[in-house]
């Protein structure tokens, strides 16, 4: 019989020491790693951002800055009608598109994920490419279009449904949120394709045999598990668009403004920063809440369908 | 079982190939190979057999330089592999995953370890096609890797490995990922290989029957300790202890008492077979209790008169057909648990009817002891 | 339901795209219309507009200082994306979460709010702002969409691969050179040209950062105010979408070359 254990003369070597050990660990190395792009976000994002949140609490005489801590100009955010109306009305804007870009974007979402076929990676070129081009010229192209004599304009003039050009179409809310509507498009079918396609197809299948029709498995299996692609593309459009800048300037006209105007003004030309660093931090705070509330809402609401 | 008369056992005075002394790896508190002691001799096919999570793969890629051992050491061929990477041991790997380079044709595949030793064009053309020969794939050479089955991959791993003529050649559960059939095939190729071409190969798997099929000498693990190192025979006959006497197939284990240990020899006094002596199982710490077992293959039935020297009478109480065997569930006055046989179907054993009354014969010889 | 899918579905899907592009479409077409109002009916087909492009140096400039940064941004987030999406594909370290969700976070907040913040630092630094003060900004919304396409193109990487070559007698740098390297070659040229894109098309960084230099999009937004200007701007803004769109196409298929490389072998173990 052979014995269990041989060889056991042997001299065990000496412990590694413990800072070599470590520093070819996993935790070591990956920290090193990715030390290099962290450290820029750190300080090209992190400490910037610190540094309006504090600026917010200060006070702007001519150029010189007042450094004791103050909620004057939070109370002038908040307060100065002129800038809780660009607030609310940038929220109201930034929830509407972002509630539109999903409601149109599901679908299609939903047509690449179960009916693309072999062509769902050409399917999403299609619709992420008109993203990947310039956001100026994008918008740019909606000023053509809804423009005085613009081609919406002109092209029902040449059709005979208008006698003049109206003026009904460009520089308003509506004319906002269409075209910031346009230009996150692709931004919210990602997400929502992404969860579709995580989706197991046998619980589809399951609920099916368990005798629930299309529509009803599609309410109580497909959707419910593609929550999460919806919430996700609903913060992803909601946040940034609530500080858009161009589009509000170039289709917006005077009942368009949107906040991110206020906040470059106090920036740009001799304006307050201590002001324009409150705006940015309430605006910040109140989307962030506002999602909060819609994601909250959306998780209710998933419950309920079971 | 496979058991092969033909096989050349590894010579007992060839020398030692691969050393492990005292090795242990932790990660944290937890030990993956717990004081690891083993010696592979030259030109040996030495499997390391074990469940997942039981060390066995922790200890190839240790050898391989993948990992390093957190105390003890290492050594081939008579050196320290201490803190030697991977890229300067004479051990070369065949990757569960294969591992082979998909932006490589399999001709570059295979010279691909080649290339840093810079022979020349024809001579290393010549090894690639020779290794290529070797594993039953010449003429694939501009086949991109890409569009390999699984058996060629697994084909191409193993030419690519070869070719670098090792001291040492590890398998890393080189088969799992192939179908029964195309395995059963790659364990025949692979141990005619492996005598063709007389390299020490150590393969880690988890599959008894591979281990048992291919190997000279096999190492049981458990939970990161190595539970018994011997030849696949006495693996399957004489397990040290019922963890791997379970793991290594069937068998029916009872209870014992022990009554007298006396040199190699062990008296147990068990519920069913009375009192049994037989050779006390290696490192056993005398204790009051041992197991002992016999396998359900070692247990025949008796038809008609046939009389036994040894044979215990019971009923069947189950009764699973698995073809060419098959298995009963026997139940026998004064044993803790019934028993289970296996009869090959060339008698009529798959025609007893659940209830019949039946005799067992059985051969003391088969009684083995082993620790709890 | 079913038949609902199979005919609305698609039909959705087919107004959808046209959605999509038939805005971008009407810079080319009023690009080469004679008239100086982007207007039905056209009235001519004409070069003019983007003959005159050449003839102006303040363009010229903008697109060279568009040239410079897209560039410079372009390799900087690409290192940086190597270095963050390497770390999280291979590496399981605690904070990854943590750190790749920072490192993420330009992708999801306003850019002027981003905007604004940079500049406040860099003036408060005394920094003057600069094509350099772009760069940075770029590359800091750069490196989101760098990782995405490297992280693809990272993942599913077998790290037995790179074993394997150390295995056959590989060294470390041999190894990133004959096995690392042509595997994830093209998701970094991919991130390179997204990235070289993305910082061509950006405006609202380049608006507060760049000082006096004009990039691109800066230019364009000047040029806006004068409605006798815009044909050429139609132009220009149809060259800057025709090259993203090439440089994007290539990206995408360098993308897809990568998957396949990485994964089509995968697929059969």
């Amino acid at each position: 019989m052979a014995a269990v254990v041989e060889g056991s003369n042997s001299t065990p070597s000496a412990p590694r020491g413990r800072g070599r050990a470590f520093l070819q660990s996993e935790q070591a190395q990956g920290l090193a790693l990715i030390s290099p792009t962290l450290l820029y976000a750190l300080i090209l994002l992190v400490v910037p951002v610190g540094v309006v949140i504090a600026y917010s609490f200060w006070t702007q005489d001519y150029l010189s800055i007042d450094r004791t801590f103050t909620l004057e100009q939070y109370s002038t955010a908040l307060g100065e009608p002129i800038y809780r109306d660009l607030l609310l009305r940038s929220l109201w804007v930034s929830l509407l598109v972002s509630i539109c870009t999903v409601v149109l974007a599901y679908p299609i979402a939903y047509y690449i994920s179960f009916h693309g076929g072999r062509h769902k990676s050409l399917w999403l070129f299609l619709i992420t490419i008109p993203f990947w081009t310039s956001y100026l010229l994008r918008v740019m192209s909606w000023k053509v279009i809804l423009g005085y004599n613009g081609v919406l304009n002109s092209g029902l003039i040449g059709l005979g449904i208008i006698d003049e050009p109206s003026t009904a179409l460009l520089y308003n809310t509506s004319a906002v949120v269409i075209t910031l509507t346009h230009a996150w498009a692709a931004f919210a079918i990602l997400p929502i394709f992404v969860s579709l396609e995580k989706v197991d197809r046998t619980l589809i299948e399951a609920a099916r045999d368990l005798g629930d029709g299309p529509v009803r498995s599609f309410l109580r299996v497909t959707l419910p598990l593609s929550l999460p692609g919806v919430i996700s593309a609903l913060l992803i459009v909601m946040i940034p668009t609530v500080g858009d800048y161009v589009t509000p300037k170039l289709v917006g006209g005077k009942d368009g403004v949107m906040i991110a105007s206020a906040i470059e003004t106090q920036f740009k030309r001799g304006g307050n920063w201590p002001l324009g660093s409150a705006l940015s931090v309430v605006t910040m705070t109140v989307v962030t809440m506002m999602a909060l509330a819609v994601v909250f809402i959306i998780r209710q609401a998933g419950r309920r369908v079971r | 079982m496979p058991e092969s008369a033909s096989r050349p056992e590894a010579k007992p005075e060839a020398r030692p190939m691969i050393e492990i002394r005292s090795v242990t790896r932790s990660y944290g508190p937890f030990k993956a190979l717990d004081d690891a002691n083993l010696t592979i001799r030259e030109g040996e096919f030495f499997s390391l057999l074990g469940p997942s999570g039981c060390g066995k793969t922790t200890l190839l890629r240790m050898i391989a330089g993948f990992d390093n051992p957190t105390t003890g050491s290492i050594h081939i061929d008579g050196q320290a592999m201490d803190g030697i990477p991977a890229n300067r041991r004479p051990t070369n790997m065949v990757f569960q995953s294969y591992a082979i380079f998909p932006h490589l044709n399999v001709e570059q595949n295979v010279a691909y370890g080649l290339k840093r030793q810079k022979l020349g064009a024809s001579e290393e053309k010549r090894l690639v096609e020779e290794a290529l020969g070797q594993v039953s794939l010449s003429g694939l050479g501009k086949r991109g890797a890409t569009e390999l089955s699984g058996g060629q991959r697994q084909r191409v791993a193993l030419a690519r490995a070869l070719v670098m003529r090792p001291k040492v050649l590890l398998l890393d559960e080189p088969l799992s990922a192939l179908d029964k059939k195309l395995r059963e095939q790659m364990q025949v190729e692979l141990r005619r290989l492996q005598q063709a071409v007389g390299i020490t190969f150590i393969l880690v798997t988890h599959d008894q029957y591979e281990a048992l099929a291919l190997s000279d000498r096999i190492a049981v693990m458990f939970g990161g300790k190595i539970a018994q190192v011997s030849s696949p025979k006495e693996i399957y006959q004489r397990p040290v202890n019922r963890q791997v006497a379970d793991f290594v197939g069937g068998m029916n284990f009872m209870k014992g008492e022990v009554v007298e240990v006396n040199g190699s020899a062990i008296t147990l006094d068990t519920a069913g077979f009375g009192r049994v002596r037989t050779d006390k199982p290696a490192g056993f710490a005398a204790n009051g209790h041992a197991t002992l077992g016999i396998r359900p293959e070692r247990l025949r039935v008796l038809w008609d008169d046939a009389k036994a020297s040894h044979e215990v009478a019971g009923k069947v109480v189950e009764r699973h057909y698995f073809g060419e065997i098959t298995q009963l569930v026997v139940e026998v006055p004064g044993f803790e648990k019934p028993l289970s046989v296996t009869e090959t179907n060339n008698f009529g054993a798959d025609d007893l009817p659940v209830g019949a009354q039946i005799r067992l014969a059985y051969d003391p010889d088969a009684l083995v002891a082993m620790a709890d | 339901m079913k038949r609902l899918l199979s005919h609305w579905l698609p039909a959705y899907a087919f107004l959808y795209i046209v959605f999509l592009y038939l805005p971008v479409m009407f810079l080319p077409i009023f690009s080469v219309n004679a008239s100086h109002v982007p207007k039905f009916p056209l009235t001519g087909f004409t070069w003019k507009w983007y003959e005159e492009l050449p003839r102006t140096p303040a363009l010229l400039d903008a697109a060279w200082n568009s040239l410079m940064v897209g560039v410079t941004a372009a390799i900087l987030s690409t290192i940086l994306g190597i270095c963050a999406a390497r770390a999280i594909t291979r590496y399981r370290f605690r904070g990854r979460t943590a750190a790749s969700g920072l490192i993420m976070a330009p992708l999801v907040l306003p850019e002027i709010i981003l905007a604004v913040s940079l500049l406040i630092v860099m003036l408060s630094l005394g920094l003057k702002l600069s094509l350099f003060t772009v760069v940075l900004g770029h590359v800091l919304i750069c490196i989101p969409y760098s990782v995405t396409v490297l992280n693809a193109g990272f993942e599913g990487f077998d790290r037995s691969l790179e074993e394997a070559s150390a295995d056959l007698g590989e060294t470390s740098f041999g190894t990133f050179r004959r096995v690392t390297l042509p595997m994830v070659a093209p998701a970094i040229i991919s991130s390179l040209l997204v990235s070289f894109t993305i910082s061509l098309d950006e405006f609202i960084m380049a608006f507060f950062l760049a000082g006096t230099d004009a990039t691109l999009p800066v230019y364009i937004w000047g040029q806006l105010r004068f409605a006798a200007k815009l044909p050429s701007v139609l132009a220009l803004g149809t060259l800057l979408l025709v090259g993203s769109f090439i440089l994007l196409t290539i990206a995408e298929m360098l993308r897809r070359r990568a998957e396949r490389r990485v994964h089509g072998v995968a697929t059969h173990a």
